[in-house]
């Protein structure tokens, strides 16, 4: 097979790097403190302050890489928490199948039908924000769609012939549902896990847009582009520097999920 | 007619369990409203009085069914931080948020269906390459962003419109669309990307099945067999997608209408959040919720004129 003609892998994949990158780097270091006043109001982007400075004459770089850390943390708990309780949900029903396979199922699905966005704001109404009650409320509402991709894996392979030696060697269910089918799901996962990632990443900056995500004065992409809009006129570099690092955060997932998906059709 | 028999019972039961869980899921709510609306001071007897008054003494499911029924009537019960009726505070502001979701989905499903048609037309590398790079980079900026850059293009630079104003559609129709259009093309725009890679697919994948071979035999030219051959089989998933579609454009409102400060729904459910004002968030999500079941419903109807073999299942 031709390596060559995946230009989305490679693309996606540096830009993750790259993003991830800054984003571990901001959690030790950041070029200045992101919530300090170190400069004038609004300077515009320059050497020393690469995006410029905001309405306090914050640091826009510091606080975006800050911003892209916690987004990042949420996501990537969001992701753990579905993915986990996704993967024992649907392991369980696809193995097994029944009565319990039916209702989750339906549950599931009529979950999955609702805007995830839309349930995450009842949860958030109810539990009130901050950052944990935004990770369990994304968190729970994304094990369905995990949940569902891991039990198609699972009843597709449950019947299989190396599944069936297995049974026939004497591995007990728990033995071939775990080191036997799980394997073999995570191609399927994996692609699952980026555009989760993706959605979990915009769910966050979108409720922070509304004010009812990561409360100020900690930094968050999504609450910064809401204070920005104020200053749209004065200082567009605040919006626009804001805005192409959530772009490039997402792209990078999704060129990265893109090019996986097209290696998978191809081998 | 049995299909669609079938298919409106499902939506009774639909909409009766939306509202039951979402009626339950506002009871379980830790925090006393009447401490809320009392204030931490009140005495035990002044808050049993209001409890009473509230009918918040009462069995659950007794409640459920008379808000159900207060709530087909029109009676969607009183605001905690405004004491004024919830139907009141939404009556004005439901429709603009209506039509600035039906707006932004007429624009998807007009804009990508052609461009999806166009973008699977050709299977050329180069093409291939350009519509998928186009396709995830436009996919990839989030609603609120791509309104926040047509504030500043169209508001700030060419001063097209000022940003933050409304011309609500009780004083003109034409102002209230024109001050819709940007808001509802932010909306549109990263879904039409995603409906144009969904329907390219899916007619790259009909072009290889035997019938278009077959139909390319008997003489059919490209583009009848694009438009009467192809697009039937292709369209059914993007029906689903645009149902989804149509939920999701809804979210993508409430989010775009604060970068506009249009004055629909998404301040009041906000502030109500914030304000743990129940009343009005359940109203509000029950609203939206059983808007949801409706357009799967209409999707469900729409399949089988598409797909007549589901009428047979």
């Amino acid at each position: 097979m031709k390596k060559r003609g995946n230009p989305f892998l490679y693309i996606g994949g540096a830009i993750s790097a790259v993003m991830s990158g800054l984003i571990i780097m901001g959690y030790f270091w950041t070029p200045y403190d992101p919530t300090a006043f170190v400069e004038k109001k609004f300077l515009p982007p320059s050497a020393a302050h690469l995006l410029g400075t905001d309405n306090f004459g914050r640091d826009i770089f510091s606080r975006v890489i800050d911003g892209a850390g916690t987004s990042f943390f949420i996501a990537v708990c969001v992701v753990a928490i579905g993915c986990v309780a996704g993967i024992l949900i649907g392991s369980f029903c696809g193995y097994f199948g029944g009565l319990p396979d039916l209702i989750l199922t339906r549950v599931c699905d009529s979950i999955t039908a609702f805007p995830s966005f839309l349930l995450a704001l009842v949860i958030v109404s109810i539990t009130g924000s901050g950052t944990y009650n935004i990770i369990l409320a994304l968190g729970i509402l994304f094990i369905p769609s995990f949940a569902r991709i891991v039990r198609g894996e699972f009843a597709r392979c449950r019947d299989l012939n190396y599944i069936k030696s297995a049974r026939l060697m004497g591995a007990g269910p728990l033995r071939i549902m775990f080191s036997h089918i799980l394997p073999n799901t995570f191609q399927v996962l994996f692609s699952a896990v980026t555009i989760g990632f993706n959605n979990a990443v915009l769910s966050e900056a979108s409720m922070s847009f509304l004010g009812i995500g990561i409360q100020p004065p900690d930094a968050s992409l999504g609450s910064m582009l809401s204070d920005s809009q104020t200053y749209l006129r004065n200082a567009p570099w605040y919006a626009m520097g804001t805005g192409l690092v959530i772009i490039l955060l997402i792209l990078g997932f999704s060129l990265l999920s893109e090019g996986l998906q097209r290696l998978e059709r191809r081998g | 007619m049995k299909y669609a028999a079938k298919k409106i019972l499902t939506l009774i039961i639909t909409l009766f369990i939306v509202s039951l869980l979402a009626f339950l899921a506002f009871q379980v709510i830790p925090g006393d409203p009447t401490t809320k609306i009392l204030g931490t001071e009140a005495t035990a007897e002044a808050k049993e009085a209001l409890r009473a008054q509230l009918g918040l003494d009462r069995p659950v499911l007794v409640r459920y069914w008379d808000w159900m029924t207060d709530f087909l009537r029109g009676d969607m019960g009183e605001s905690y931080s405004y004491r004024m009726p919830v139907a009141e505070m939404l009556a004005d502001k439901l429709p603009t948020t209506f039509l600035l979701t039906a707006m932004s989905f007429v624009i998807t499903v007009v804009l990508s269906i052609p461009l999806g048609i166009l973008a699977g037309s050709g299977k050329s590398k180069l093409m291939d390459l350009l519509i998928t790079s186009l396709d995830q980079v436009v996919m990839s900026i989030p609603p609120f962003f791509i309104g926040i850059l047509a504030c500043y293009i169209f508001g700030n630079i060419l001063a097209v419109f000022v940003p933050g104003n409304f011309v609500p559609y009780t004083e003109s129709w034409a102002g209230c669309l024109a001050y819709l259009i940007l808001p509802a093309f932010s909306i549109a725009i990263p879904r039409i990307a995603m409906t144009v890679k969904m329907l390219r697919s899916s007619i790259l994948a009909q072009r290889e099945q035997d019938y278009v071979r077959t139909a390319r035999s008997r003489g059919n030219s490209r583009w009848v067999r694009l438009v009467r051959h192809i697009l039937k089989n292709a369209l059914i998933p993007v029906i689903t997608f645009l149902a989804v579609s149509a939920a999701e454009i809804m979210t993508g409102s409430i989010i775009v209408e604060q970068v506009f400060t249009i004055p629909g729904i998404s301040r009041l459910l906000m502030a109500s959040i914030a304000n743990r004002d129940f009343p009005v968030v359940q109203a509000i999500v029950v609203i939206l919720a059983a808007w949801i079941v409706i357009v799967n419903f209409v999707a469900d109807l729409l399949y089988q004129l598409v797909d007549p073999r589901i009428r047979l299942r």
